[in-house]
């Protein structure tokens, strides 16, 4: 299948890209790893006149640290960040990228991609959220940061203005007392997920001092709450009230009836993902390793 | 849509071999080497980055490239499943499939040979798990998987000496 005819422009500098971008306005689209895009556009779900191609700009995928703050640079793979020194340091981070579709996506798909694209079956912004992670976005009228949380508007759509490209992606390490987790169930490796579920949470002895629950291909956008949180926020993770956390939350989603499940199938199959996800970042702070990973149908 | 649209000058080495080429920008790659080079080792399964049958290496790592443009590709390096043979000597990869019935129609063959390069280059020992992970984008409709999984066990052990 050929995307219909487009003009292809290489960028060897972000100034250069956002200039073309601009110039370009409706009828151009940035092109990253093209794993979303270049499927979109086989399939004729849109036609862009121009493309062009960020790849090549340098010092765009990057991923840095300083002090506690970490930077991943927009353009880095799904398999370079699953791969990286962040990954290994951070577990949910590595639950994460190492799970995203297959070994061939995650050589070309970029994190920035992933965003930019709003999807809300991608797995990077669902984690991000609990991460409280920041946007740097970079366009014609300069350098702006936004909490991941305000990217995205509604389903493939986000608050980007013309030209404007999210370059960067930082937030901070998680303190000592903390445990993350990301998981996600599939029906196979290069399937979006049905669900996936993401938690960071820090214990104060027997108490849950802060905590950040998400849920992905819950909804049109990533699916958070602040009631679900709060019922965990100083108070002992007991069963009971992880439950009651849980089904706050999956109370908040909004899954779509698809070739994935039934709504009340997606619900129970979430309903299970942020109660292991949660399972999971309690052991994390409790100093266990756990290999989490996706879970496939 | 766009009137004249400039073809795009891209530089690859294929299996060691240099190949330069005028194309229209909307040219997959799979299409640049099958379709323009001969090279019609490398298949087209279902053509939307499902089921890894187009898999190759670029620059070492496993891509999909029904789902990449052949001017993405410029100046890298590529391995294809014709790759692999050294003169005349089948790869121990190739050599295992054949031993351990690792294949029944072949369609996915190829893919399935480089995703399990990318894999062993990676991870010389991997457990049967890391094998269904390292292959899980490749897709055998035959559903010959048992025998994949040996084969790649097999070629690993061969490969370690």
């Amino acid at each position: 299948m050929y995307p219909a005819p487009f003009h292809y422009h290489r960028a060897d500098s972000l100034q250069g890209a956002i200039s073309l971008l601009q110039e370009l306005g409706d009828s151009a689209r940035a092109l990253a790893g093209g794993q979303t895009l270049l499927v979109w556009m086989k399939l004729r779900f849109d036609e862009p006149q121009h493309l062009v191609d960020l790849s090549r700009i340098p010092g765009l995928a990057d991923i840095t640290q300083d002090g506690n703050e970490v930077c991943i640079g927009a353009l880095a793979t799904h398999a370079e960040i699953a791969k990286s020194a962040l990954a290994e340091a951070l577990p949910s981070v590595r639950d994460c990228g190492s799970g995203i579709a297959d070994a061939q996506v995650r050589s070309r798909g970029t994190i920035g991609g992933a965003l930019g694209s709003a999807d809300p079956s991608c797995d990077w912004p669902t984690l991000l959220h609990t991460l409280d992670a920041t946007l740097t976005c970079i366009g014609p009228e300069g350098t702006r940061t936004m909490p991941v949380s305000e990217l995205v508007e509604d389903i493939y759509t986000t608050t980007l203005k013309t030209a404007e490209l999210i370059t960067e992606i930082r937030f901070k390490l998680p303190s000592e007392n903390s445990g993350g987790a990301y998981n996600a169930f599939k029906r196979c490796a290069p399937a979006y997920p049905t669900g996936s579920a993401a938690v960071q949470l820090s214990l104060d002895g027997e108490l849950c001092s802060e905590i950040r629950l998400a849920l992905g291909s819950a909804g049109l956008t990533t699916i958070t709450s602040k009631e679900a949180e709060d019922i965990l926020r100083g108070n002992p993770l007991t069963a009971s009230n992880i439950d009651k956390a849980a089904e706050t939350i999956v109370a908040a989603a909004d899954p779509v009836p698809d070739q994935r499940g039934s709504e009340a199938f997606k619900r129970a199959v979430l309903l299970t993902l942020i109660k292991r996800a949660i399972d999971i970042a309690v052991r994390r702070c409790n100093g266990e390793t756990i290999k989490g990973h996706h879970e496939y149908a | 849509m766009p009137e004249a649209i400039d073809k795009v000058s891209v530089q690859v080495t294929i299996n060691g071999r240099n190949y330069r080429r005028d194309v229209e920008p909307r040219l997959l790659l799979v299409q640049l080497i099958r379709e323009e080079l001969g090279l019609t080792g490398t298949h087209i399964g279902c053509d939307v980055t499902y089921c890894g049958a187009c898999t190759i290496l670029i620059d070492g790592n496993p891509v999909k490239s029904c789902t990449m443009l052949a001017v993405q590709a410029d100046q890298c390096e590529i391995l294809t499943v014709e790759g692999l043979e050294q003169d005349g000597e089948l790869h121990p990869l190739q050599k295992a499939f054949s031993e351990n019935h690792g294949l029944q129609c072949g369609y996915c063959t190829p893919g399935m040979l480089m995703s399990s390069m990318a894999l062993l280059a990676e991870n010389p020992h991997p457990s049967p798990d890391e094998i269904r992970k390292g292959i899980s984008g490749n897709l055998c409709r035959c559903t010959g998987y048992i025998n994949i999984i040996k084969s790649i066990q097999a070629a690993a052990e061969e490969m370690a000496g």
